[in-house]
Protein backbone atom coordinates (compact mmCIF):
# COMPACT_ATOMS: atom_id res chain seq x y z
CA UNK A 1 0.00 0.00 0.00
CA UNK A 2 1.15 3.49 -0.66
CA UNK A 3 2.20 6.29 2.04
CA UNK A 4 -1.21 7.89 3.15
CA UNK A 5 -0.72 11.88 1.99
CA UNK A 6 -1.73 14.32 5.11
CA UNK A 7 -3.22 17.52 4.40
CA UNK A 8 -1.75 20.61 5.96
CA UNK A 9 -3.77 20.36 8.97
CA UNK A 10 -2.36 16.99 9.97
CA UNK A 11 -0.27 18.38 12.56
CA UNK A 12 -3.00 20.59 13.99
CA UNK A 13 -5.78 17.78 14.14
CA UNK A 14 -3.42 15.62 16.54
CA UNK A 15 -2.55 18.26 18.58
CA UNK A 16 -6.03 18.65 19.11
CA UNK A 17 -6.15 14.89 20.22
CA UNK A 18 -8.30 14.05 16.91
CA UNK A 19 -8.42 10.29 15.85
CA UNK A 20 -6.62 9.89 12.65
CA UNK A 21 -8.09 7.07 10.23
CA UNK A 22 -7.00 6.57 6.29
CA UNK A 23 -9.64 7.71 4.10
CA UNK A 24 -9.72 7.96 0.54
CA UNK A 25 -5.51 7.76 0.75
CA UNK A 26 -4.71 10.70 3.63
CA UNK A 27 -4.73 10.39 6.87
CA UNK A 28 -7.78 12.35 8.21
CA UNK A 29 -9.95 12.94 11.49
CA UNK A 30 -12.57 10.68 11.89
CA UNK A 31 -13.60 12.25 15.33
CA UNK A 32 -12.13 14.99 17.97
CA UNK A 33 -12.16 13.98 21.53
CA UNK A 34 -15.74 15.89 21.71
CA UNK A 35 -16.90 12.53 19.78
CA UNK A 36 -19.02 12.16 16.80
CA UNK A 37 -22.21 12.38 18.45
CA UNK A 38 -21.25 16.04 20.05
CA UNK A 39 -19.95 17.19 16.72
CA UNK A 40 -22.92 15.90 14.49
CA UNK A 41 -25.54 17.69 17.34
CA UNK A 42 -23.10 20.74 16.86
CA UNK A 43 -23.73 21.22 13.23
CA UNK A 44 -27.73 20.31 13.70
CA UNK A 45 -27.48 22.84 16.22
CA UNK A 46 -24.82 25.61 15.82
CA UNK A 47 -22.04 24.75 13.32
CA UNK A 48 -19.31 22.40 12.61
CA UNK A 49 -15.87 23.08 11.20
CA UNK A 50 -14.31 19.82 8.59
CA UNK A 51 -11.45 19.74 7.05
CA UNK A 52 -12.11 18.45 3.33
CA UNK A 53 -8.88 18.78 1.51
CA UNK A 54 -9.12 15.62 0.62
CA UNK A 55 -11.63 16.53 -1.97
CA UNK A 56 -10.05 17.40 -5.50
CA UNK A 57 -11.05 20.06 -7.39
CA UNK A 58 -10.02 20.38 -11.27
CA UNK A 59 -10.68 23.57 -13.75
CA UNK A 60 -11.81 23.71 -17.03
CA UNK A 61 -10.65 26.33 -19.10
CA UNK A 62 -10.59 27.52 -22.57
CA UNK A 63 -13.14 27.92 -25.59
CA UNK A 64 -14.90 24.81 -25.39
CA UNK A 65 -14.65 24.00 -21.73
CA UNK A 66 -18.68 24.79 -22.15
CA UNK A 67 -19.18 22.24 -24.77
CA UNK A 68 -17.07 19.50 -23.29
CA UNK A 69 -18.50 19.85 -19.88
CA UNK A 70 -22.03 19.54 -21.38
CA UNK A 71 -20.82 16.16 -22.95
CA UNK A 72 -19.70 14.62 -20.01
CA UNK A 73 -22.12 15.00 -17.29
CA UNK A 74 -26.13 14.88 -17.38
CA UNK A 75 -26.80 18.39 -16.09
CA UNK A 76 -27.63 21.79 -18.73
CA UNK A 77 -24.78 23.81 -17.68
CA UNK A 78 -25.70 26.30 -20.32
CA UNK A 79 -28.64 27.06 -17.54
CA UNK A 80 -25.92 28.09 -14.69
CA UNK A 81 -25.02 31.95 -14.22
CA UNK A 82 -21.62 33.01 -13.39
CA UNK A 83 -21.21 31.61 -9.67
CA UNK A 84 -23.80 29.37 -10.00
CA UNK A 85 -23.02 26.18 -8.40
CA UNK A 86 -24.36 23.07 -8.56
CA UNK A 87 -24.69 19.20 -8.48
CA UNK A 88 -24.03 16.60 -10.62
CA UNK A 89 -22.47 13.00 -11.66
CA UNK A 90 -19.85 11.60 -14.37
CA UNK A 91 -21.81 8.49 -16.24
CA UNK A 92 -19.60 5.62 -18.09
CA UNK A 93 -21.41 4.94 -21.66
CA UNK A 94 -23.37 2.41 -19.84
CA UNK A 95 -24.79 4.60 -17.53
CA UNK A 96 -22.88 3.55 -14.31
CA UNK A 97 -21.36 6.00 -12.16
CA UNK A 98 -17.57 7.30 -12.78
CA UNK A 99 -18.00 9.59 -9.76
CA UNK A 100 -20.44 12.58 -8.41
CA UNK A 101 -19.32 15.84 -8.24
CA UNK A 102 -19.79 19.60 -7.81
CA UNK A 103 -19.62 22.37 -10.66
CA UNK A 104 -18.79 26.13 -9.89
CA UNK A 105 -19.26 28.27 -12.72
CA UNK A 106 -16.40 30.83 -12.75
CA UNK A 107 -16.53 34.12 -14.83
CA UNK A 108 -14.57 34.33 -18.09
CA UNK A 109 -15.94 30.91 -19.12
CA UNK A 110 -13.69 29.00 -16.81
CA UNK A 111 -15.49 26.33 -14.51
CA UNK A 112 -14.36 24.16 -11.26
CA UNK A 113 -15.20 20.72 -10.82
CA UNK A 114 -15.05 19.17 -7.06
CA UNK A 115 -14.99 15.43 -7.41
CA UNK A 116 -14.21 12.56 -4.72
CA UNK A 117 -10.69 12.35 -3.43
CA UNK A 118 -10.76 8.28 -3.94
CA UNK A 119 -11.72 9.35 -7.38
CA UNK A 120 -9.06 11.79 -8.43
CA UNK A 121 -7.08 10.34 -10.63
CA UNK A 122 -9.85 7.97 -12.31
CA UNK A 123 -11.75 11.05 -13.30
CA UNK A 124 -9.03 12.96 -14.74
CA UNK A 125 -7.76 10.17 -16.44
CA UNK A 126 -11.42 9.79 -17.56
CA UNK A 127 -12.16 13.12 -18.79
CA UNK A 128 -8.91 13.47 -20.29
CA UNK A 129 -9.98 10.65 -22.87
CA UNK A 130 -12.94 12.40 -23.72
CA UNK A 131 -11.19 15.90 -24.11
CA UNK A 132 -10.08 14.97 -27.34
CA UNK A 133 -11.83 17.09 -30.27
CA UNK A 134 -12.76 19.75 -27.92
CA UNK A 135 -10.47 22.96 -27.33
CA UNK A 136 -10.19 22.80 -23.87
CA UNK A 137 -8.02 21.73 -20.82
CA UNK A 138 -8.45 20.13 -17.70
CA UNK A 139 -6.28 21.49 -14.80
CA UNK A 140 -6.00 19.81 -12.01
CA UNK A 141 -5.74 22.07 -8.81
CA UNK A 142 -6.59 19.87 -5.63
CA UNK A 143 -3.07 20.19 -4.47
CA UNK A 144 -2.80 23.80 -4.16
CA UNK A 145 -6.43 24.47 -3.03
CA UNK A 146 -7.47 23.78 0.36
CA UNK A 147 -10.77 22.94 1.26
CA UNK A 148 -12.98 23.22 4.53
CA UNK A 149 -16.28 23.18 5.07
CA UNK A 150 -18.24 25.33 7.62
CA UNK A 151 -21.81 23.80 8.06
CA UNK A 152 -24.68 24.70 10.39
CA UNK A 153 -27.44 26.87 11.21
CA UNK A 154 -24.97 29.19 12.63
CA UNK A 155 -22.29 28.58 9.72
CA UNK A 156 -23.25 32.31 8.16
CA UNK A 157 -23.29 34.06 11.47
CA UNK A 158 -19.47 32.54 12.69
CA UNK A 159 -18.54 33.14 8.61
CA UNK A 160 -19.91 36.79 8.64
CA UNK A 161 -17.75 37.93 11.45
CA UNK A 162 -14.51 37.33 9.41
CA UNK A 163 -15.61 38.94 6.21
CA UNK A 164 -16.77 42.85 5.08
CA UNK A 165 -19.13 40.96 2.04
CA UNK A 166 -22.55 40.71 2.80
CA UNK A 167 -23.20 36.46 3.14
CA UNK A 168 -27.10 37.20 2.21
CA UNK A 169 -25.95 38.24 -1.58
CA UNK A 170 -24.40 34.60 -1.18
CA UNK A 171 -27.34 32.70 -1.94
CA UNK A 172 -27.63 28.91 -1.52
CA UNK A 173 -25.58 26.84 -4.34
CA UNK A 174 -24.07 30.10 -5.04
CA UNK A 175 -20.58 31.15 -4.94
CA UNK A 176 -18.38 34.38 -4.59
CA UNK A 177 -14.52 35.46 -4.29
CA UNK A 178 -14.33 37.21 -0.81
CA UNK A 179 -11.55 38.05 1.83
CA UNK A 180 -11.87 35.94 5.32
CA UNK A 181 -9.36 37.41 7.59
CA UNK A 182 -7.25 38.65 5.00
CA UNK A 183 -7.72 35.37 3.37
CA UNK A 184 -8.90 35.50 -0.06
CA UNK A 185 -11.75 32.21 -1.07
CA UNK A 186 -13.82 31.21 -3.18
CA UNK A 187 -16.94 30.64 -0.89
CA UNK A 188 -19.69 28.41 -2.17
CA UNK A 189 -22.88 28.17 -0.37
CA UNK A 190 -23.08 24.75 -0.66
CA UNK A 191 -22.22 21.45 1.58
CA UNK A 192 -22.73 17.83 2.66
CA UNK A 193 -24.78 17.74 5.62
CA UNK A 194 -28.37 18.97 5.01
CA UNK A 195 -27.67 22.52 6.89
CA UNK A 196 -26.77 25.76 5.41
CA UNK A 197 -22.93 26.11 5.21
CA UNK A 198 -20.09 26.68 2.80
CA UNK A 199 -17.32 25.33 0.85
CA UNK A 200 -14.28 27.59 1.29
CA UNK A 201 -11.15 27.18 -1.47
CA UNK A 202 -8.23 28.73 -0.62
CA UNK A 203 -4.05 28.63 -0.91
CA UNK A 204 -2.92 25.63 0.68
CA UNK A 205 -0.49 27.76 2.71
CA UNK A 206 -3.18 29.55 4.41
CA UNK A 207 -5.04 26.50 5.86
CA UNK A 208 -3.78 26.57 9.70
CA UNK A 209 -4.32 29.79 9.83
CA UNK A 210 -7.67 29.84 8.06
CA UNK A 211 -8.85 26.84 10.68
CA UNK A 212 -7.53 28.85 13.91
CA UNK A 213 -9.49 31.67 12.64
CA UNK A 214 -12.51 29.71 12.14
CA UNK A 215 -12.51 27.66 15.20
CA UNK A 216 -12.12 30.87 17.68
CA UNK A 217 -14.17 32.94 15.61
CA UNK A 218 -16.90 29.93 16.25
CA UNK A 219 -16.18 28.88 20.03
CA UNK A 220 -18.82 31.29 21.25
CA UNK A 221 -21.61 30.05 18.82
CA UNK A 222 -20.67 26.65 19.84
CA UNK A 223 -19.00 25.36 16.53
CA UNK A 224 -17.06 22.08 16.94
CA UNK A 225 -14.05 20.57 14.44
CA UNK A 226 -15.73 17.85 13.20
CA UNK A 227 -14.49 14.48 12.04
CA UNK A 228 -15.23 11.90 8.64
CA UNK A 229 -17.25 10.25 10.93
CA UNK A 230 -20.17 12.90 12.04
CA UNK A 231 -19.38 14.16 8.09
CA UNK A 232 -21.15 10.73 7.67
CA UNK A 233 -23.61 10.50 9.60
CA UNK A 234 -24.81 13.95 8.90
CA UNK A 235 -24.87 13.57 5.30
CA UNK A 236 -26.88 10.15 5.63
CA UNK A 237 -29.66 11.00 7.56
CA UNK A 238 -29.94 14.04 4.82
CA UNK A 239 -29.58 10.64 2.65
CA UNK A 240 -26.90 12.23 0.53
CA UNK A 241 -25.09 9.79 -2.02
CA UNK A 242 -21.39 8.92 -1.08
CA UNK A 243 -19.16 7.62 -3.47
CA UNK A 244 -18.38 3.70 -2.78
CA UNK A 245 -21.75 3.07 -0.92
CA UNK A 246 -24.67 4.56 -2.42
CA UNK A 247 -23.11 5.02 -5.80
CA UNK A 248 -20.70 3.04 -7.75
CA UNK A 249 -19.41 1.37 -10.82
CA UNK A 250 -22.49 -0.97 -10.60
CA UNK A 251 -25.37 1.32 -10.07
CA UNK A 252 -27.02 3.74 -12.30
CA UNK A 253 -28.85 7.13 -11.28
CA UNK A 254 -32.27 5.89 -11.64
CA UNK A 255 -32.42 3.43 -9.18
CA UNK A 256 -30.22 5.67 -7.14
CA UNK A 257 -33.03 8.31 -7.45
CA UNK A 258 -30.84 10.74 -9.34
CA UNK A 259 -31.98 11.04 -12.38
CA UNK A 260 -33.58 14.44 -11.51
CA UNK A 261 -30.05 15.72 -12.86
CA UNK A 262 -30.40 14.38 -16.24
CA UNK A 263 -31.74 17.18 -18.80
CA UNK A 264 -32.80 14.84 -21.82
CA UNK A 265 -32.98 17.77 -24.54
CA UNK A 266 -29.35 19.48 -24.41
CA UNK A 267 -27.84 17.58 -26.32
CA UNK A 268 -25.47 14.13 -26.26
CA UNK A 269 -24.00 13.37 -23.14
CA UNK A 270 -21.94 10.35 -22.33
CA UNK A 271 -23.84 7.60 -20.67
CA UNK A 272 -27.23 9.36 -21.95
CA UNK A 273 -28.39 6.60 -23.83
CA UNK A 274 -28.47 4.00 -20.93
CA UNK A 275 -29.84 6.15 -18.41
CA UNK A 276 -32.75 7.59 -21.05
CA UNK A 277 -33.19 3.52 -21.54
CA UNK A 278 -33.60 2.67 -17.83
CA UNK A 279 -35.84 5.72 -17.40
CA UNK A 280 -38.43 4.60 -19.89
CA UNK A 281 -37.99 0.87 -18.77
CA UNK A 282 -37.76 1.69 -14.83
CA UNK A 283 -34.62 0.13 -13.23
CA UNK A 284 -34.06 -3.26 -11.72
CA UNK A 285 -32.83 -1.95 -8.23
CA UNK A 286 -33.64 0.77 -6.15
CA UNK A 287 -32.38 2.83 -3.64
CA UNK A 288 -34.80 3.25 -0.50
CA UNK A 289 -34.27 4.19 2.82
CA UNK A 290 -35.21 1.54 5.65
CA UNK A 291 -36.90 2.00 9.43
CA UNK A 292 -35.56 -0.87 11.56
CA UNK A 293 -38.95 -2.45 13.56
CA UNK A 294 -36.56 -5.03 15.72
CA UNK A 295 -33.71 -3.19 16.91
CA UNK A 296 -30.28 -3.49 15.88
CA UNK A 297 -27.52 -1.41 13.67
CA UNK A 298 -28.03 -2.13 10.07
CA UNK A 299 -24.46 -1.58 8.50
CA UNK A 300 -22.93 -1.27 5.20
CA UNK A 301 -22.48 -4.86 3.23
CA UNK A 302 -25.70 -6.45 5.63
CA UNK A 303 -27.87 -8.24 3.25
CA UNK A 304 -31.82 -7.69 2.98
CA UNK A 305 -34.19 -10.41 2.73
CA UNK A 306 -38.04 -10.90 2.26
CA UNK A 307 -39.44 -14.50 3.63
CA UNK A 308 -35.84 -15.64 4.16
CA UNK A 309 -34.59 -14.71 -0.07
CA UNK A 310 -31.80 -12.75 0.00
CA UNK A 311 -32.96 -10.01 -2.36
CA UNK A 312 -30.94 -6.54 -1.53
CA UNK A 313 -28.18 -5.07 0.29
CA UNK A 314 -27.28 -2.37 2.73
CA UNK A 315 -25.48 0.83 1.25
CA UNK A 316 -25.04 2.63 4.38
CA UNK A 317 -26.58 2.45 8.02
CA UNK A 318 -26.49 3.55 11.71
CA UNK A 319 -28.45 4.72 14.35
CA UNK A 320 -29.24 8.22 13.51
CA UNK A 321 -28.02 10.59 16.01
CA UNK A 322 -30.76 13.41 14.95
CA UNK A 323 -33.79 11.23 14.83
CA UNK A 324 -32.78 8.53 17.43
CA UNK A 325 -33.84 5.45 15.04
CA UNK A 326 -31.83 2.47 13.22
CA UNK A 327 -32.12 3.83 9.73
CA UNK A 328 -30.44 2.31 6.43
CA UNK A 329 -30.32 2.99 2.91
CA UNK A 330 -30.59 0.03 1.10
CA UNK A 331 -30.75 -1.28 -2.38
CA UNK A 332 -33.84 -3.28 -3.39
CA UNK A 333 -35.65 -4.69 -6.28
CA UNK A 334 -38.65 -2.94 -7.99
CA UNK A 335 -41.72 -3.99 -6.20
CA UNK A 336 -40.06 -4.57 -2.75
CA UNK A 337 -39.95 0.10 -2.66
CA UNK A 338 -42.96 0.92 -1.75
CA UNK A 339 -43.64 3.06 2.03
CA UNK A 340 -44.80 0.09 4.30
CA UNK A 341 -43.04 -2.86 3.03
CA UNK A 342 -41.54 -4.64 5.71
CA UNK A 343 -38.07 -6.48 4.83
CA UNK A 344 -35.25 -8.25 6.76
CA UNK A 345 -31.99 -6.90 7.33
CA UNK A 346 -29.80 -9.99 8.08
CA UNK A 347 -27.64 -8.73 11.62
CA UNK A 348 -24.97 -11.32 12.53
CA UNK A 349 -26.77 -13.96 10.56
CA UNK A 350 -30.41 -13.35 12.18
CA UNK A 351 -33.11 -11.48 10.01
CA UNK A 352 -34.40 -8.44 11.81
CA UNK A 353 -37.61 -6.81 10.57
CA UNK A 354 -37.55 -3.29 8.91
CA UNK A 355 -40.06 -1.19 6.75
CA UNK A 356 -39.69 1.03 3.78
CA UNK A 357 -39.78 4.59 4.49
CA UNK A 358 -39.64 8.06 2.98
CA UNK A 359 -36.30 9.78 2.30
CA UNK A 360 -34.27 11.94 3.22
CA UNK A 361 -35.18 11.19 6.94
CA UNK A 362 -33.91 14.44 7.76
CA UNK A 363 -35.56 17.03 5.27
CA UNK A 364 -32.27 19.61 4.43
CA UNK A 365 -32.70 23.44 6.26
CA UNK A 366 -32.73 24.00 2.55
CA UNK A 367 -35.72 22.23 1.30
CA UNK A 368 -37.86 23.53 4.32
CA UNK B 1 -7.07 11.38 27.42
CA UNK B 2 -6.05 9.11 30.39
CA UNK B 3 -7.78 5.72 30.40
CA UNK B 4 -9.52 4.74 33.98
CA UNK B 5 -8.62 1.73 35.70
CA UNK B 6 -10.84 0.22 38.32
CA UNK B 7 -8.50 -1.57 41.07
CA UNK B 8 -11.43 -3.73 42.15
CA UNK B 9 -11.71 -5.54 38.83
CA UNK B 10 -10.23 -8.06 36.93
CA UNK B 11 -10.19 -7.46 33.37
CA UNK B 12 -10.12 -9.90 29.92
CA UNK B 13 -7.48 -9.49 27.05
CA UNK B 14 -10.72 -9.02 25.26
CA UNK B 15 -11.91 -5.68 27.27
CA UNK B 16 -14.37 -6.97 29.47
CA UNK B 17 -14.15 -6.45 32.94
CA UNK B 18 -15.44 -8.69 35.51
CA UNK B 19 -16.53 -8.26 39.77
CA UNK B 20 -17.68 -11.18 41.83
CA UNK B 21 -20.43 -10.86 44.37
CA UNK B 22 -20.65 -14.11 45.88
CA UNK B 23 -20.67 -16.31 43.13
CA UNK B 24 -22.58 -13.58 41.05
CA UNK B 25 -20.46 -11.91 38.59
CA UNK B 26 -21.06 -8.57 36.89
CA UNK B 27 -19.75 -7.93 33.24
CA UNK B 28 -19.19 -4.78 31.66
CA UNK B 29 -16.79 -3.44 28.76
CA UNK B 30 -13.51 -1.42 30.08
CA UNK B 31 -12.76 2.38 29.46
CA UNK B 32 -9.75 1.11 27.23
CA UNK B 33 -12.59 -0.57 24.99
CA UNK B 34 -15.62 2.15 25.18
CA UNK B 35 -12.78 4.56 24.13
CA UNK B 36 -11.72 2.63 21.46
CA UNK B 37 -15.18 1.58 20.24
CA UNK B 38 -16.20 5.52 20.26
CA UNK B 39 -20.22 6.57 20.89
CA UNK B 40 -21.93 3.26 21.77
CA UNK B 41 -25.26 3.24 20.10
CA UNK B 42 -27.38 -0.08 20.92
CA UNK B 43 -26.43 -3.23 23.22
CA UNK B 44 -27.73 -6.49 22.17
CA UNK B 45 -28.06 -7.95 25.64
CA UNK B 46 -28.50 -12.07 26.07
CA UNK B 47 -31.50 -13.27 27.62
CA UNK B 48 -32.05 -14.30 31.27
CA UNK B 49 -31.67 -17.52 32.11
CA UNK B 50 -29.39 -18.32 28.98
CA UNK B 51 -26.48 -21.09 29.89
CA UNK B 52 -23.07 -19.80 28.71
CA UNK B 53 -19.24 -20.92 28.74
CA UNK B 54 -16.50 -18.72 29.45
CA UNK B 55 -15.05 -17.45 26.15
CA UNK B 56 -18.31 -17.16 24.56
CA UNK B 57 -19.87 -14.02 22.97
CA UNK B 58 -23.14 -13.36 24.87
CA UNK B 59 -23.67 -9.90 23.95
CA UNK B 60 -22.62 -6.91 21.19
CA UNK B 61 -21.83 -3.87 21.96
CA UNK B 62 -22.60 -1.88 18.85
CA UNK B 63 -20.86 1.87 18.47
CA UNK B 64 -21.07 4.22 15.26
CA UNK B 65 -18.05 2.76 14.36
CA UNK B 66 -18.39 -1.16 14.05
CA UNK B 67 -20.31 -4.14 16.50
CA UNK B 68 -18.08 -5.65 19.14
CA UNK B 69 -18.85 -8.95 21.17
CA UNK B 70 -18.28 -9.25 24.51
CA UNK B 71 -17.18 -12.55 25.95
CA UNK B 72 -18.25 -13.58 29.21
CA UNK B 73 -15.33 -14.41 31.34
CA UNK B 74 -17.35 -17.06 33.13
CA UNK B 75 -19.67 -20.27 32.46
CA UNK B 76 -22.72 -20.62 34.39
CA UNK B 77 -26.36 -18.81 34.09
CA UNK B 78 -27.66 -15.20 33.19
CA UNK B 79 -29.10 -14.25 35.41
CA UNK B 80 -29.71 -10.50 34.71
CA UNK B 81 -29.20 -8.00 32.13
CA UNK B 82 -28.88 -4.34 32.38
CA UNK B 83 -31.86 -3.43 30.64
CA UNK B 84 -31.70 0.65 31.31
CA UNK B 85 -28.33 0.08 28.40
CA UNK B 86 -31.57 -0.37 25.81
CA UNK B 87 -32.77 2.97 26.17
CA UNK B 88 -29.63 4.91 27.31
CA UNK B 89 -26.07 2.78 25.91
CA UNK B 90 -24.37 5.57 26.12
CA UNK B 91 -23.93 5.52 29.98
CA UNK B 92 -21.48 2.67 28.86
CA UNK B 93 -19.17 5.65 27.45
CA UNK B 94 -20.00 7.81 30.30
CA UNK B 95 -19.36 5.20 33.27
CA UNK B 96 -17.84 2.29 31.50
CA UNK B 97 -17.32 0.75 35.50
CA UNK B 98 -20.59 1.59 36.53
CA UNK B 99 -22.57 0.66 33.69
CA UNK B 100 -22.71 -3.13 34.37
CA UNK B 101 -24.12 -5.43 31.13
CA UNK B 102 -24.55 -8.92 32.38
CA UNK B 103 -24.86 -10.83 35.63
CA UNK B 104 -23.98 -14.81 35.44
CA UNK B 105 -24.47 -17.09 38.26
CA UNK B 106 -20.81 -18.79 38.01
CA UNK B 107 -20.88 -22.18 38.12
CA UNK B 108 -16.34 -22.34 38.58
CA UNK B 109 -15.20 -18.93 40.12
CA UNK B 110 -11.85 -20.04 39.45
CA UNK B 111 -12.31 -18.99 35.74
CA UNK B 112 -11.87 -15.85 37.56
CA UNK B 113 -8.43 -16.68 38.04
CA UNK B 114 -7.33 -16.26 34.63
CA UNK B 115 -8.34 -12.93 34.58
CA UNK B 116 -5.55 -9.63 34.27
CA UNK B 117 -5.62 -7.34 37.93
CA UNK B 118 -5.87 -3.47 36.72
CA UNK B 119 -2.06 -3.67 36.74
CA UNK B 120 -1.56 -6.22 34.59
CA UNK B 121 -4.21 -4.93 32.43
CA UNK B 122 -2.85 -1.50 31.99
CA UNK B 123 0.24 -3.07 31.64
CA UNK B 124 -1.17 -5.11 28.62
CA UNK B 125 -2.51 -2.20 26.96
CA UNK B 126 0.23 -0.46 26.77
CA UNK B 127 1.86 -2.33 24.06
CA UNK B 128 -1.49 -2.48 21.74
CA UNK B 129 -2.00 0.21 19.63
CA UNK B 130 -4.95 1.87 20.63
Amino acid sequence: MSELKRTALYDVHVAMGARMVPFAGYEMPVQYPTGPMAEHHAVRNAAGLFDIDHMGQVRLIGPDAEAFLQYIQPRDVSQMKDWDAEYSYLCYQDGTFVDDIFIYKLPDGEWMIVINADNRDKDIFWMDTHIVGFDADIVDISDPTYMLAIQGPKAQAVLQKLTDCDLNQVAFHTAAKIQIGGIDTLVGATGYTGEYGYELFFPEEKAIAMWELLLETGKEDGMLACGLAARDSLRFEACLPLYGHEINARVEPVGARLSWVCDWDKGPWIGREAVLKTKLEKADMLLVGLEMIDKGVPREHYDIAKDGKIIGWVTTGMKSPTLGKFLALAYVPRGYNKFGTELEVIIRGKPKKAVVVRRPFYIPAYRR
Amino acid sequence: MTLKYDPTLKYAGTDEWARAEGDIVVVGISDYAQDALSDIVYVELPEVGDEVSAGDAVATVESVKAASDILTPVSGEIVEVNEALDDAPEVINEDPYGAWIFKVKASDLSELDKLMDAAAYEAFNATREH
